[in-house]
């Protein structure tokens, strides 16, 4: 079972229903074997750009190209495009195996061929022997691999799925994700993954498109995203921030509230200023850079611990890990706080 | 499993009474009048055996079920697969229209086919009129009157558990379908319509018992070839005063589609029957 991935070029694709524009005109290119994730919370448009691709909804404008050539005009069942839904769809009153060879009896292929594609198909997700149960005899874990051997067996080149592992609890959905990782490995086939939960697109793509309002926000690798939002919005959605508005002059970052600091940035302007909680360096208030706050909080989280300090106005978040930190303020104590220069990402407005 | 919770129990009681009041006991009644004149007797079982008018209405009776089913699978099918793909608010539309027979008595429903159907009827003018006969056709007092009767006040029985079956099943198994790649009419046969068969049955059986036990729609609308068992229990009855023996072929009805039922529910399983099995 050694497909190739195929490339996929999304060129300003568009689905515009009556009241809203579900997706605004997208521009996407996913070159063969990535992994690539749309990122986004619910009405972003990630399933309805899947459902495009797919061939179950219709676009307004744009194109679809599949290793080159436009797909937007074939049905469904001619676009050879592997799809994991997202409750799994597999067919109850067929056993596993027949599920897994279905695909294989759409195109025609001889029984004795199908029987050997399956076996491997099962082998792949680990599933062996299990060829004879019917779905609801399977676990959710097991019912989750049977769609993905289904969805591959027939080779195609790219690999849709919609939230994939929303129906697994934490450990099962780690443990997929690590198989999944494995597979795309070993196969080379090119996935397009939807999902809302950011830790796992953090953890399993190449890269990532984070989607708002029908528009990618920012493409880019899960550090790009992280390290460097571009917005606000992305800052928000991508883990934990703490988010200043203020203006840069000379080197200098000012709040109307009065907070200073120093910051590597070049242009002078309005701007936004991002720092994620754990480059956050809490120092006794003896110490004399960084800016004056109270602790007004503290949540213990075993490897790390979660100050909220009083800035001025402000409230900062720091997250302080355990196994290095020899100054542990508690609430009310006064403390500086200060970051090392560049840990700090300034989003020009 | 333990389906009896001594409190829960009392809420059937009210049904459970009225059901034995108003139906077990007139049966039970109907078995002993069938074996009583007013002495002990087995006479009338006897009659029923010897003369085989009874085997024949019998026998015409199952044909005219048969066929009733058949017909009201055909025509039900298309229909409630459309009622699970149009919009909502057509849906609604197309229930009611599915329900107006319901509000319609049987009586004036039959009748209104007499006029349809007859010799100078508007089925018969207008094909007169088309050019496609030349002379009226027969469409009432035989197995076609019958028949249009029939399925028209049978139709909804057959729709509502194909709908309620095909609403269950989930529209991402045909569109997975779709992507493994099959074509609309064959992710139709491999996927919707074995998950449909459960409604196929269970609308089969309503229908089909139903049509067995159905008295006005056949007095009305066949003829002497269509004489059914409840067209003769009612001319034993009320024609000829003959109780007993109208009650021993009311035994012999019952026992017929209780026989059905037992061979119906063992062959396709009484959970998919009663709906309370899964797809």
């Amino acid at each position: 079972m050694a497909a190739k991935g195929g490339a996929l070029v999304l060129r300003r694709l568009t689905k515009h229903y009556p009241n809203m524009a579900a997706v605004d005109g997208i521009d996407l290119e996913i070159a063969a074997g990535e992994f690539l994730t749309l990122l986004g919370p619910s009405g972003s448009g990630k399933t309805t750009t899947l459902m495009m691709v797919a061939g179950f909804t219709p676009p307004t404008a744009g194109d679809v190209l599949l290793d080159g050539s436009s797909i937007a005009g074939l049905a469904p069942e001619r676009r050879n495009i592997g799809v994991v839904f997202q409750n799994y769809a597999l067919f109850p009153h067929m056993s596993i195996a027949d599920n897994i060879a279905f695909p294989l009896k759409m195109r025609g292929m001889a029984r004795p061929a199908i029987a050997a594609k399956v076996e491997a198909a099962l082998g792949l997700v680990q599933l062996s022997g299990l060829g004879g149960r019917r779905p609801r005899q399977l676990s959710v874990g097991q019912q989750q691999r049977v769609a993905l051997a289904r969805a591959l067996v027939f080779e195609p080149g790219l690999l849709l799925m919609d939230e994939p592992l929303g129906a697994l609890d934490k450990k099962l959905r780690e443990d997929m994700q690590f198989e999944l990782k494995r597979l795309h490995g070993e196969l080379g086939v090119t996935i397009v993954y939807v999902t809302h939960d950011q830790e796992e697109a953090l953890t399993l793509s190449d890269r990532i498109a984070l989607m708002n309002a029908g528009r990618i926000e920012q493409l880019g690798r899960a550090e790009d995203l992280y390290e460097r939002p571009v917005s606000r919005f992305v800052a928000e959605f991508i883990g934990e921030s703490n988010l200043l508005d203020g203006r840069v002059e000379a080197g200098w970052f000012t709040t109307p509230d009065g907070i200073r600091a120093p910051v590597a940035a070049r242009a002078d302007g309005a701007v936004l200023l991002m720092l994620r909680p754990e480059k956050v360096v809490l120092a006794p208030e003896s110490a004399t850079d960084g800016l004056a706050g109270t602790v007004s909080e503290l949540v213990y989280g075993g490897d790390f611990t979660r100050y909220r300090v009083a800035v001025g106005a402000a409230t900062l978040t720091a997250k302080i890990a355990n196994s290095r930190a020899p100054f542990r303020p508690a609430v009310g104590a006064s403390v500086r706080v200060l970051w090392h220069p560049g840990d700090e990402c300034i989003i020009p407005k | 499993m333990r389906y009896w919770r001594s409190r829960e129990a009392l809420l059937v009681l009210p049904a459970l009474a009225v059901y034995a009041l108003l139906y077990l006991y007139p049966l039970s009644r109907l078995g002993v009048w069938s074996v009583f004149d007013p002495e002990p007797t087995l006479k009338n079982y006897r009659q029923l055996i010897a003369d085989p008018v009874y085997a024949k209405a019998l026998l015409n009776t199952l044909e005219v079920s048969f066929w009733v089913t058949v017909c009201a699978l055909g025509l039900g099918y298309p229909l409630a697969y459309l009622m699970t793909t149009v919009s909502a608010r057509a849906r609604v539309w197309l229930m009611a229209l599915i329900m107006v027979p319901f509000w319609t008595s049987i009586l004036v429903r039959s009748f209104a086919w007499v006029v349809i159907l007859g010799t100078n009827g508007i089925v018969n003018k207008t094909l007169i009129v088309l050019g496609l006969i030349e002379a009226p056709v027969r469409l009432l007092y035989n197995l076609i009157g019958v028949e249009i009767g029939m399925v028209h006040v049978l139709l909804p029985f057959m729709i509502f558990p194909l709908y309620g079956v095909m609403t269950q099943i989930d529209p991402a198994l045909l569109r997975a379908g779709r992507s493994l790649g099959a074509p609309p009419w064959r992710a139709f046969v491999h996927i919707f319509l074995p998950l449909s068969l459960p409604g196929v049955a269970a609308g089969c059986v309503l229908v089909f018992l139903m049509a067995v036990g159905f008295y006005i729609t056949p007095a009305l609308l066949g003829g002497p070839q269509q004489i059914t068992l409840a067209t003769l229990i009612e001319m034993q009855v009320s024609d000829m005063l003959n109780w007993g023996f109208g009650a021993t072929l009311s035994v012999l009805l019952v026992g017929a589609v209780a026989t059905l039922f037992v061979i119906f529910t063992a062959a396709l399983g009484l959970d998919r029957l009663t709906g309370t099995g899964k797809a």
